[in-house]
């Protein structure tokens, strides 16, 4: 068995993130390849329950990013997007999850260097924690 | 404590005869001592059963979303501010509301008068100047009524409705020194594994009954998440993880909407703490966006705005 690789979901926004996530491919910088990308109109479109989902299939990991402040395709999507993270972040971890698994970044489509360094800090901050152990639905054994 | 029933019953029987409402919904007096029930009082005859003591802690805003009749309602100062979030976020309009204000000292805790009566049955509970005197078969107890406060009332810093038509009785004086947020703090200190089993033996009696949810003014969802079975949020079973699901789901939903009335945890039938998980998001907000739930009808919810400069330590 070869050394433990963390799963990590990652919701992009499709103006920013995304078109970041995709120079990045097309100027071959090179990121783990422990991201699952989740394409999303809007960080404002998150809905905090996608990363519950997300916990509970047993992820080690969330990364959520959008456009910086000011840049938002949809004018403020990613303002209120920021509150409801907060709190959420806040939640989660006074509720025992571990600071370090839930990440949320702003990265516009221009910053394909930023977006593969986020990616790696990511990944090594989840690989630091270690295997999600928390909010996992163990799904019923079929017999 | 005997003049506010003789004034709501005053103010209800009023309002009723010159039909500027269709009903009042207050609290008439329990059938068992230390719980009183509902009451929505439709004829001036019916305003003589309502009813006021310390065990009015019932949040009767509970029943205002989506109403289309004209509506007198009895509210504490936490069941004010319950209101104008609902006004807030249009669950009922402002003109078809009469709030009858009731300022209150605090009420009582039923489980911390039951476990200090050791078991004995109570049948009369009676209150006066300050003391609770409570009598069952063969025995007789004289009470401290400020030793016996619900948690939540002990803390409580919005004793005065905050919106009214017409106060039950004169306004009482808040308290003061206050320290809200001890048990929180004291839970943020510990290591994320001792939170993460502090939680779980909080929750382990949990039976997803969904009281909590059902006392609570602001959980009118018409579909609730629980109940969603396409994408299925959160199982049905008592699998661990599903009940924190809920849990974390349901306080997340009050995130910068509950006032602390403490309907949940008074509702809860195992007796959960449950206001442990919505008192952290009202630090957070509180101590993140400045803000107090319901004290203005001017001012938008907080997870409905934003301000530029909104922190962001969080972000990488």
């Amino acid at each position: 068995m070869s050394e433990w690789e963390p799963k990590i979901v990652a919701f992009l926004c499709n103006w920013c993130s995304y078109g970041g996530a995709d120079l990045a491919g097309v100027s071959r910088l090179q990121y783990p390849a422990n991201i699952r990308i989740i394409r999303v109109p809007c960080t404002g479109r998150v809905n905090p329950k996608f990363i519950l989902a997300a916990l509970r299939h047993g992820v080690d990991g969330v990364w959520v990013s959008g456009c910086h402040p000011g840049d938002c395709h949809y004018i403020e999507g990613n303002y209120y997007a920021r509150r409801k993270f907060g709190l959420l972040k806040g939640l989660l971890e006074h509720m025992g999850i571990e600071p370090g698994r839930i990440h949320f970044s702003w990265i516009s489509s221009a910053e394909a260097t930023k977006f593969a360094e986020t990616a790696r800090a990511v990944v090594e901050k989840v690989k630091a924690i270690g295997p999600a152990r928390h909010f996992i639905k163990r799904q019923a054994e079929v017999a | 404590m005997y003049a506010y029933t003789d004034r709501i019953r005053e103010i209800a029987r009023r309002l009723l005869s010159e039909d500027r409402v269709d009903l009042v919904i207050g609290y008439r007096k329990g059938t068992v001592p230390f719980m009183n029930e509902p009451f929505a009082a439709r004829t001036p005859e019916q305003a003589d059963r309502l009813w006021w003591d310390s065990f009015c802690g019932a949040n009767l805003a509970n029943y205002l979303p989506r109403r289309t009749d004209r509506v007198g309602i009895v509210v504490k100062g936490c069941d004010s501010r319950n209101v104008v979030v609902q006004i807030l976020e249009n669950q009922i309009p402002r003109d078809k509301l009469f709030i009858i204000g009731a300022p209150c000292k605090g009420m009582l805790d039923r489980r911390r008068i039951a476990a200090e009566l050791g078991g004995k049955d109570a049948l009369v509970a009676e209150e006066k100047n300050g003391r609770v005197l409570v009598q069952g078969r063969g025995f007789e107890v004289d009470l401290d009524r400020g030793a016996f406060l619900q948690e939540n009332c002990s803390i409580c810093i919005h004793r005065n409705p905050v919106i009214y038509d017409e106060l039950a009785a004169d306004l009482v004086e808040e308290q003061s020194g206050v320290d809200r947020y001890a048990d929180v703090r004291q839970v943020e200190a510990m290591t994320s594994e001792s939170r993460w089993e502090y939680f779980e033996e909080l929750i382990r009696p949990c039976i997803r009954c969904y009281a909590c949810r059902n006392a609570c003014p602001q959980c009118y969802c018409p579909t609730c998440f629980v109940d969603e079975s396409a994408p299925q949020w959160v199982g049905k079973t008592l699998d661990p993880t599903d009940t924190r699901t809920f849990h974390f789901l349901r306080a997340y939903h009050l995130a910068g909407r509950c006032t602390d009335c403490g309907a949940c945890e008074r509702a809860c039938p195992v007796g959960i703490k449950v206001r442990q998980f919505t008192k952290k998001l009202e630090k957070d907000v509180k101590e993140l966006y400045g803000y107090e739930v319901g004290l203005s009808l001017e001012e938008r919810p907080p997870l409905d705005t934003f301000k530029p400069g909104d922190p962001e330590s969080f972000i990488m």
